[in-house]
């Protein structure tokens, strides 16, 4: 199978992007390299093509009521305009993906899924679809994703729209922005832990709007970003990732989402099997880890302690902006208490952490600045 | 890119450094610049006696783990301490601060199978 590529392809190898493969699509892992894109997004801003991810438009009379079955969370408070974040799980309670749900209209919703998902999820949408009254679109090659994070992202894209960005909210959104005569979805939306938006535009105006925010964002620091510091900046702020954290061997409480799972909401797809494991008890967690002997911890790495096998690490990494080696491993749920000390397995020798709380990174509390404050 | 003339090279993008007996290793610019920001290294243990090919070192950037194989045949008589605070000596100066470890080689017939600075350029720059 030949990878797929974004539109902003040519673009990336023209600004020196290192490219990798990357759930089937050739993506840019780094530009000036992942520390420096790291740090930019936590003190400036750093600009991602993240136009790999998918799309699924979900339209009808029951469109609320077919996503409710098929996602954990509850979506009926949701408002014109507004997004969530839920996990969308098998009957036995282990996740398909986990996605966002944009609230575009009365009886149309937008499903965003992860881009190593996308025929996995649709298929598994379409098949649980099966009699309810809805139309179903993916929208995932015509529509382009950028993602604009870090501190100063709200000052660099209020240069190019005229409404003030303050009044746009977290998990809120913005329809038919228009940014240089491109019509984009505008969502306060981000994978980083920072303030930050995600950008939806067609995908023949991909390449514009990258030059456009790019140019804008310049004298700001603005940089582009890659995959590389995508994950490390998610790490950091202890956000899930597919195959990693979330599985389809590992069910959402788990993972430790069980805000996202309604449990009041009977008749989703794996309530009752989450609802006897609530009732139960989980016996294993996702846990925060901090490598105290010298090491890095990485997904697929053991963990010990007491002489057994006690876990595995989902992922781990050196933290940038920490500058410590973390990790977040699937414990047994007797060791997966923060100050509780265990082994990593790194290189058949045993290395020492210690269980530390979630997340390991919290933005700074934001600072009274007005985003209309141009220099 | 840079490689230095008065060096020799391995296939797996080690430098050495022939200073009599003693052979200075590390990894070189292009070996670095694959790897991306070097956060970790685990330098050998002094004393520690390798054979040609053997596990010399392991280098970790921020993606990938990469192992470093023992240019020749000898005894590791120094390592590179101030690899442990600061990895990304690696990547600002591999050919000097970067250096990675001392090892005191034995088997002369050994030094034959390095490549020279030509052979090794067009190795690592040739597919590119």
């Amino acid at each position: 199978m030949t990878e797929k590529k974004t539109p902003l392809y040519d673009v990336h190898l023209a600004s020196g992007a290192k490219v990798i493969e990357f759930g089937g699509w050739l993506m840019p892992v780094q530009y000036s390299g992942i520390l420096e894109e790291h740090r930019a997004v936590r003190t400036a801003a750093g600009l991602f093509d993240v136009s790999h991810m998918g799309e699924v438009s979900v339209i009808g009379p029951e469109a609320a009521y077919f996503i409710n079955c098929l996602v954990t969370n509850d979506i009926s408070p949701l408002h014109i305009n507004q997004a969530m974040y839920s996990p969308m799980c098998y009957s036995d309670g282990a996740v398909v993906d986990d996605l966002l749900i944009y609230r575009l209209g009365e009886q149309e919703y937008l499903l965003v899924i992860n881009a190593g998902n996308i025929e996995k999820d649709v298929a598994w949408i379409e098949q649980q679809a099966d009699g309810f009254q809805i139309e179903l679109k993916n929208l995932s090659a015509s529509m382009a994703q950028l993602a604009l994070q870090g501190p100063k992202a709200a000052q660099i894209l209020q240069t190019l729209i005229s409404a003030d960005l303050q009044s746009l909210k977290y998990y809120w959104f913005w329809q038919g922005v228009n940014i240089n005569g491109i019509s984009c979805l505008v969502s306060r939306t981000g994978y980083t832990g920072e303030d930050g938006f995600e950008l939806y535009c067609p995908a023949e105006a991909a390449v514009l709007l990258w030059q456009v925010l790019m140019q804008a964002g310049e004298p700001y620091g603005l940089i582009p970003a890659g995959l590389g510091a995508r994950d490390t900046l998610r790490f950091e702020a202890a956000l899930p990732l597919y195959g990693h954290e979330l599985s389809s061997e590992i069910t959402p409480l788990e993972a430790g989402l069980d805000v996202f799972v309604k449990l009041t909401k009977e008749g989703f797809t794996g309530f009752e099997a989450l609802a006897a494991q609530k009732k139960k008890g989980i016996t294993r967690k996702i846990a925060g880890l901090e490598m105290t002997g010298r090491g890095i911890a990485r997904a697929g790495y053991n963990c010990v302690a007491d002489g057994k096998n006690i876990g595995t690490v989902t992922s781990g990494s050196f933290a940038p902006t920490l500058g410590k080696n973390l990790g977040l491993a699937l414990l047994d749920i007797h060791y997966a208490q923060p100050g509780t000390i265990i082994g990593v397995e790194i290189r058949g020798k045993i290395i020492d952490a210690v269980v530390v709380k979630k997340p390991f990174y919290r933005r700074p509390a934001a600072t009274v600045e007005s985003s209309k404050d141009r220099d | 890119m840079n490689f230095p003339q008065e060096l020799k090279y391995t296939k797996d993008h080690e430098w050495v450094r022939l200073e009599g007996s003693r052979a200075v290793v590390g990894i070189t610019a292009f070996a670095q610049s694959e790897l991306g920001d070097i956060v970790f290294i685990e330098v050998p243990p002094v004393g520690k006696k390798i054979k040609i090919h053997g596990g010399l070192s392991v280098v970790e950037s921020v993606k990938a783990v990469s192992d470093i194989y023992a240019p020749l045949t000898g005894t590791v008589v120094e390592v590179n301490e101030q690899l442990a605070d600061q990895p990304e000596l690696v990547n600002q100066d591999p050919y000097g601060e970067g250096w990675i470890a001392i090892l005191e080689w034995e088997n002369s017939d050994e030094t034959d199978q390095l490549l020279g600075v030509d052979q090794y350029q067009a190795l690592a720059l040739g597919g590119k």
